[in-house]
């Protein structure tokens, strides 16, 4: 019963997982989009809420959001944290920021890094644009921006960014 | 409808690794102890309930088939619940549903977790293309949803240390709990490194090996034994990615509330729920579901947490057990909240029982805070 007794036999083996990702047609829309060094979105044609990145039907509705929304790489910080232990698997040094950035005219956030700014100046509702890769580097990934970076313009009160149906 | 009650509650002990035991020993382990606790053997077990969280946190797959002669299960009918870290909590209300159905007369749920056998926050950091691989594990998750509840309500950052510190010095309490810190404070809490600000390392719960058991009948084969009787039980989802969603406060929480509260009979939570189990694998989470269950106004939450009501001598003890942020099995921490209040409410919780209490609720959330399990258990019938 009592887990202090001496361990008893036992060995870690590592075991390695390959898995191929089959993204479904929004998000194949998507990334193609994003390969180019754009952002498209998609809207639910009933209550006309924007998804980035678009998973290929609305929740609140629950049928496919089919209209395709040009979104530009600028945003808002909706909220963020600062992370001190490292990602299994990634390279990035702590302490870095995790956001949820939400792009301008869309209705959900995305996880991003913020960088180009110490970190005590990040506040919520700060104005951010994407910092992309160098254009040989794009591929099928929203890793293509690098991260997003703090730009010249007034913070947004994020109590305004919840969507409500018109 | 079937009145249905909890019979027996039984638990391992918790422990970040339990090398002494098995899978099936570690279920197995529970399961005796809340048969024994209910006094039944196996015929009057008519099916078995199994929960836990994604397999890949262990990479055995499909474990109910693997465990199940562990589990008492060759030739009953078994199910398999799985509703990321709310799912101890809804195993509970499925396999009472079955009950209350008339489906069972008597049905054994057992859920669990070992983490020990592998790392679920790589299990649950996978690359997706639509986003960067920045996912820290779930404190990174939750911690910009706790920094926007201390933005909008102006909470002062010594509630979170205050909830760590309570929950902890409960576990002290509770010889089961994985985490036993003596002399633990609030001060102690707030030398410990940041992980995910404003989350701090001991304002985070432990990864644990333990499972969590309960025996589940009809008001019929209750006879003379101790009950905690089922007066209002429910699950609510919210989609994950939907626009207008409030991270913060969950509609599905408060539409899963509500529905309990109304099924028990319960007009006022604050008043007539004598303690509560309540899902806080970080400090913040206390004074968020407070809010999001009604307990008070939206921005109130911090304040009972500040004022000392959740503490066990408190007017609203929460996590007497010391909570999610003591012990976390994942798959079985939901299953644990809604064990203790059946304790409670049947007297049986010893050094972290509360006086009287009659009504308790236990809770449970999940995944990116949008499943949810709670139920009322009283020690009258509805």
């Amino acid at each position: 019963m009592s887990s202090d007794q001496t361990p008893k036999d036992y060995r870690e083996s590592l075991i390695h997982l390959e898995y191929q990702y089959t993204a479904g047609s929004a998000t194949t829309t998507f990334l193609n989009q994003v390969k180019e060094g754009r952002l498209v979105g998609q809207a639910c044609p009933k209550c006309k809420a924007v998804y980035v990145p678009p998973r290929g039907s609305c929740p609140r509705d629950g049928i496919a959001t089919t209209i395709e929304v040009p979104l530009t790489d600028k945003g808002c910080i909706e909220s963020f944290t600062v992370v001190h232990i490292p990602i299994p698997g990634n390279p990035i040094v702590p302490p870095y920021v995790c956001a949820m950035v939400r792009l301008d005219k869309a209705n959900i956030s995305f996880l991003h890094l913020i960088q180009g700014v110490e970190i005590e100046d990040i506040r919520i509702g700060m104005r951010v644009q994407a910092v992309w890769k160098p254009k040989e580097e794009w591929t099928h990934s929203l890793e293509n921006i690098k991260w997003f970076a703090p730009i010249d313009e007034p913070d947004i009160d994020v109590s305004t960014l919840r969507f409500k149906e018109a | 409808m079937i009145q249905a009650g909890v019979i027996g509650v039984g638990q391992t002990n918790y422990d970040s690794k339990r090398r002494d035991v098995s899978m099936a020993g570690l279920v197995r382990e529970a399961i005796d102890h809340a048969m024994l606790a209910a006094d039944v053997d196996w015929d009057a077990i008519d099916a078995v309930v199994l929960g836990k969280a994604p397999d890949m946190f262990e990479g055995v797959v499909m474990p109910e088939l693997y465990l199940a002669d562990a589990i008492g299960a060759v030739g009953k009918p078994v199910l398999r619940v799985h509703t990321a870290g709310s799912v101890g909590g809804s195993t509970a209300v499925i396999a009472a549903s079955h009950v209350c159905a008339g489906e069972f007369k008597t049905v054994l749920t057992v859920t669990f977790e070992k983490q020990s056998e592998s790392n679920a926050t790589w299990a649950l950091s996978p690359r997706y293309p639509y986003s960067p691989h920045i996912n820290a594990g779930a404190g990174g998750y939750f911690a910009p949803f706790i920094r926007e509840y201390i933005r909008r309500y102006e909470a002062p950052e010594h509630i979170g240390w205050k909830v760590a510190a309570k929950d902890r010095q409960n576990a002290l309490k509770n010889p089961l709990a994985h985490l036993q810190i003596p002399g633990i404070d609030e001060k102690m809490v707030s030398e410990t490194p940041m992980l995910w600000e404003p989350l701090r390392y001991l304002e985070s719960c432990p990864s644990s090996d333990g499972a969590c058991a309960m025996v589940i009948t009809s008001e019929e084969m209750v006879g003379s034994r101790k009950v905690a009787w089922i007066n209002g039980m429910a699950l609510r989802s919210e989609g994950t990615l939907s626009a207008g969603r409030d991270e913060v406060n969950p509609q599905a929480g408060i539409d899963c509330a509500k529905d309990i509260y109304q099924q028990a009979g319960i007009q006022n939570p604050r008043k007539e729920i004598d303690c509560a189990e309540i899902y806080v694998p970080f400090s913040w989470y206390e004074p968020m579901w407070l809010e999001n269950l009604g307990f008070c106004e939206l921005g109130e939450g911090w304040k009972l947490t500040d004022e000392g009501v959740t503490r066990l001598d408190g007017s609203l003890p929460v996590n007497m057990s010391g909570g999610v942020l003591s012990s976390n099995p994942i798959g079985a921490s939901g299953m644990i909240r809604f064990g203790e209040a059946a304790l409670q409410v049947m007297g049986l919780a010893e050094d972290h029982q509360v006086e009287d209490a009659n009504i308790a609720m236990g809770h449970a959330y999940g995944g990116a805070a949008q499943f949810f399990a709670m139920w009322i258990v009283s020690s009258s019938k509805n």
